[in-house]
């Protein structure tokens, strides 16, 4: 049986892994290298590097941080942050990433995700949407780090992503994020069920019944998390149990 | 032991080479992994990994594109008898015909054709992605010492229906029944992702490695 996966995220700025609430107001949480360390050695089933402020900051990723955060994981690493050519996606693929997360450049320039989707194959290319509610029932993506706004409706951008090959969708709550109250289980569902490749829930973490809500409540595939982790208030195993003894199919 | 990973600008290359440099590492420090984009110093080499991701007819015709590859892996593994590991789309490779994409031939090593997932559940996804138990039902040399319905990584929306199911080593269950493990004397494949499947994965590896 297939397995909902748990995966921590590095979000990390100036070589140094990050936190904040709303996509600000960051916060220093340690060095990627040894927490993607850590999180391969504890079971994670996938780690997530973003490099958040490449888009903001018009440079590379970078390559040497996420080579050697590779160099220590055996489990899939999806790398993002400022991805904007198809050459800047082989080049991760030579650090080590597993996986390429296209953000911004998904907006700008909707064929990347068809000419790298077609060039590297659907499992490579994650689209990560940053969506914040606008009205009743309706979210907006946002690109830049989550500092501009879109005319994109966040469930036609999913539905187009997966029409244009993204093989799935990092969709990250920028109401939710840093805030502890939860994944925005609303947004989650309606993107789940309006496409037929998985989506990772991401924004709003603060503690194991969220992560069980992402699953069963928001049909999530995977459930993505980064501060519950990175500051040791709950391990990956802690985690995993938790959703086993709910019933909630995972690799322990 | 000289072990060639084949670059043919397929996927986590990467990835690949890093894990199977440490399970060569672990059997013994004599052996030697590189990374090799063109046909002419196959010959050279004992063993062969051959990655893939995208589709089964972009990998074909990529492989296709570097001068005198394919007669060289087809004498590596027929004539020469040396082992090969398939890697997801570069296990189906092996197959007959692969129906991605709007078609491509395959090696023809195996008999048998590569085709979509066809789920009967409307709850589940495509593609196949994450971990998944393996079910081992043959004694492979390749799967050795690995438990039963052991976890490991996948990413996928084709699967490769086998004709002579003596070649399948294992399966894997997603609301239907796929093979996830393929052997054949000196030719082996993984749906899965051995690089990316932590300890499990690195066994399985250090297996290829040993090989005689």
């Amino acid at each position: 049986m297939l397995k909902n996966r748990i995966i921590p995220c590095l979000d990390v700025k100036e070589g140094r892994v990050v936190k904040g609430i709303n996509f600000v107001d960051l916060i220093d949480a340690g060095d990627p290298v040894e927490q993607a360390s850590i999180y391969n050695q504890g079971g994670a089933d996938e780690i997530c590097f973003l490099d958040i402020t490449a888009s903001s900051d018009k440079r590379d990723i970078l390559f040497d941080t996420v080579q050697k955060t590779a160099e220590c994981c055996f489990v899939p690493l999806t790398v993002g942050g400022g991805v904007r050519s198809i050459q800047d996606i082989r080049k991760l693929l030579l650090a080590g990433a597993d996986k390429v997360s296209i953000n911004t450049a998904a907006i700008q320039n909707p064929n990347l995700i068809k000419e790298s989707s077609n060039k590297f194959g659907s499992q490579c290319i994650v689209v990560a949407i940053d969506a914040k509610k606008t009205s009743n029932n309706t979210w907006t993506v946002f690109t830049h780090g989550g500092r501009e706004a879109t005319e994109f409706d966040a469930v036609e951008f999913a539905k187009l992503a997966e029409k244009n090959g993204a093989g799935e969708i990092l969709l990250t709550s920028m109401d939710r994020d840093g805030t502890k109250e939860g994944y925005d289980i609303e947004l989650t569902k309606k993107i789940s069920n309006n496409l037929s490749i998985p989506v990772i829930a991401s924004g709003g973490v603060g503690n194991l019944e969220h992560l069980k809500d992402g699953i069963v409540q928001g049909g999530a595939s995977a459930v993505l998390a980064a501060s519950i982790f990175h500051f040791g208030e709950y391990s990956i195993s802690e985690a995993k149990e938790y959703l086993k003894k709910e019933n909630v199919p995972v690799r322990l | 032991m000289k072990i060639a990973i084949i670059d043919y600008e397929s996927g986590n290359l990467k990835s690949v080479s890093k894990a199977v440099e440490l399970a060569s590492n672990n059997v013994s420090s004599k052996s030697n992994v590189e990374i090799i984009n063109s046909a002419k110093n196959l010959k050279n080499f004992d063993k062969i990994v051959l990655p893939g991701q995208g589709s089964f007819k972009q990998c074909y015709q990529s492989l296709l594109s570097i001068d005198g590859i394919l007669d060289e892996l087809f004498n590596f593994v027929l004539e020469k008898q040396r082992p090969i590991l398939g890697i997801c789309v570069g296990m189906q490779l092996f197959s007959t015909y692969g129906e991605e994409d709007g078609g491509s031939k395959g090696f023809d090593w195996i008999k048998g054709k590569v085709k979509k997932i066809n789920l009967n559940n409307e709850n589940l996804k495509l593609p196949h992605m994450g971990w998944n138990n393996i079910n081992i039902n043959q004694s492979s040399r390749l799967l050795s010492g690995i438990e039963n319905e052991s976890h490991f990584y996948f990413v996928h929306s084709f699967a490769f229906d086998v004709e002579n199911k003596d070649c399948v080593s294992a399966t894997t269950d997603y609301s239907i029944k796929f093979v996830s493990a393929v052997e054949k004397e000196n030719i082996f494949g993984t749906q899965f992702h051995p690089e990316k499947s932590q300890l499990n994965g690195i066994k399985i590896l250090e297996n290829f490695v040993k090989l005689k």
